[in-house]
């Protein structure tokens, strides 16, 4: 393992207390590990919090701020959070409007943020309302899994649904919009390399110098399968292929295409899988009216790359263009 | 004539043997549990477990009071503020629920034990919703509440905890050939058979403290 680090056990906290003095415009409560926007909480606007496992900056930390998350909650690399974090970010970020949990599906996140809201609910008079994030089509039959995974859609999710609260809607209303989002967003994602935790200090997985795992998770959990390398625009096809299957995304107001990086592909690389990927979209009608590229959703340093789509209409192009000001995500403010 | 069934008292200092030697056996093997978390899970299991039983330790060394009850929830609570992931709110619930049980009782005998036991065991089961056969830590603990119940009355309580630590051996044995349906394993479907299942592991480590450390 090589590594920029110190003692593996302090990562998240030093990173953290780097987050602090690399930004003025956040608050760092390095107890609880928890980062806010300075000026939290807003009076009268919903607060949005998210959290999980760390290994994935930009998410959360990286996404607080005006127009996205009032507060983010930091786990342990690849771990939950817990419910005592939550409970005081959510104590935190209330402005009286109440409090959107935006939860990854993953059974830990998902428990942890269940034990959360039940604290809040019992202890506190915070209002809260909890939206699960289920995009990756690589799970196919949720049946006998977890169901499928909270991925790529997670980002735009707190982006929408920020920009919504920005607006002034109400707790429902913001909620709508996050729970919209997920429905409209599909997410398949492929992994060249594993990654390795620090406190484990070996590679997840051992994959083969010639073979990628197809339908990987964001926690260097295997996929659906193992295939041997290929060009670009062939994984590109494995990729986009289970998303139209999936969902139409031939709809007027044109598509959102997410092309995201899992920590260790440059971007040279994601535009060339833009490029594939786009022609694939255009041979099956799908107009791109909007896009975002870059690492904004990874796992520790795996090369790959996930792609996400998200049919836009009238509402959710305008939130999209809304102005926002965080550390990973950052226009029109 | 006395009963050969008789079942020892379990009182607070044997509480806390337990939850000692269970933090003890779990950094013994933490190593063990992030390897069987890695093929299938995050390779987290064994970290993540022992930075909570360290913090219950720790509250345990800063020095205890109260009965068997208030040990276990201050260890619940303190494994659900420390552990993260699907193990913390899974053993959290655990010793929560089975202080639950215990209320003020100032010791505990067989009935009381085997009916705590179940009561944690009924709320991992409420809080992760797994059932038998998903290949999670309710296959090593739910053979080992029903072979405590089986030993009620037959068996001294060496016997009766040794039947259930044997159970959830057994049990953690068993989930090798499972396909698993919760947690991250689920996304490997078919592949995650032929691998030992961390959690029932850990789970297994539990029963066979308390047969240590309870007798």
């Amino acid at each position: 393992m090589k590594k920029l680090i110190n003692d593996p056990a302090d990562v998240v906290t030093e990173a953290l207390s780097g987050i602090a003095a690399a930004h003025p415009d956040l608050r760092v409560d390095l107890d609880h590990k928890i980062v806010y926007r300075a000026d939290a909480p807003v009076q009268g606007k919903v607060g949005l919090l998210s959290g999980g496992g760390s290994g994935h900056e930009p998410l959360h930390g990286g996404f607080v701020g005006p127009g996205m998350l009032d507060a983010a909650c930091a786990g342990e690399v690849f771990t939950s959070p817990v419910p005592d974090q939550m409970l005081e970010a959510t104590r935190g970020i209330d402005g009286g409007a109440g409090v959107l949990h935006i939860v990854k599906n993953y059974t830990g996140d998902v428990m942890n943020f269940e034990m959360a809201a039940e604290l809040a609910a019992a202890d506190t008079g915070v209002e809260v309302v909890s939206v699960v994030t289920n995009d990756d089509v690589a799970v196919q039959d949720s049946l006998y899994t977890a169901g499928r995974r909270g991925v790529g859609v997670t980002v735009l999710v707190e982006k929408l649904a920020g920009a919504a609260a920005d607006e002034g809607r109400d707790l429902a209303g913001v909620a709508a919009v996050a729970r919209r989002v997920n429905e409209a967003g599909r997410s398949m994602g492929v992994a060249l390399t594993s990654c390795t935790v620090p406190a484990a200090g070996r590679p997840t997985f051992d994959l083969p110098e010639d073979e990628m795992e197809i339908g990987i998770g964001i926690h260097g959990e295997p996929g659906r399968r193992r295939v041997p390398l290929a060009p670009a625009r062939e994984v590109a096809e494995m990729l986009v292929e289970p998303i139209l299957a999936d969902r139409d995304f031939t709809g007027d107001g044109g598509a959102l295409l997410f092309v995201n990086g899992m920590g260790g592909t440059p971007l040279l690389e994601l535009y060339v899988m833009y490029r594939e990927v786009s022609r694939i979209l255009a041979k099956a009608g799908v107009s791109v009216a909007r896009s975002l590229v870059g690492p904004y959703i990874t796992s520790l340093e795996m090369a790959g790359c996930s792609v996400t789509l998200l049919q836009l209409d009238d509402e959710l192009l305008r939130l999209w263009d809304a102005p926002v000001r965080t550390p990973g995500m950052r226009w029109g403010a | 004539m006395a009963a050969p069934d008789q079942f020892a008292a379990i009182d607070a200092a044997a509480i806390e043997r337990w939850i000692r030697a269970f933090a003890a056996a779990v950094a013994e093997n933490e190593q063990e549990l992030t390897r069987l978390d890695s093929p299938i899970g995050d390779a987290d299991h064994g970290a993540n477990m022992n930075r909570g039983l360290k913090a219950v330790v720790a509250k345990l060394d800063g020095g205890s009071t109260g009965g068997p009850g208030a040990l276990l929830k201050q260890t619940g609570m303190t494994l659900v503020s420390t552990v993260g992931g699907a193990s913390g709110p899974l053993y959290g619930t655990f010793f929560l629920r089975m202080a639950t049980a215990i209320g003020d009782a100032d010791t505990v005998d067989q009935k009381l034990f085997a009916a705590a036991l179940r009561a944690g065991v009924d709320g991992v089961v409420a809080r992760g919703k797994a059932e038998a056969g998903d290949k999670t830590m309710y296959d090593a603990l739910a053979p080992a509440v029903d072979a405590l119940d089986a030993a009620f009355g037959g068996e001294d309580t060496a016997g009766a905890l040794q039947a259930a630590a044997d159970a959830a051996a057994q049990g953690r044995d068993s989930t090798t050939p499972m396909q698993a349906r919760k947690g991250r394993a689920s996304y490997l479907g078919e592949r995650s058979v032929g691998h030992q299942d961390p959690g029932a592991t850990s789970a297994a480590l539990l029963l066979q403290t308390a047969a240590d450390t309870l007798a």
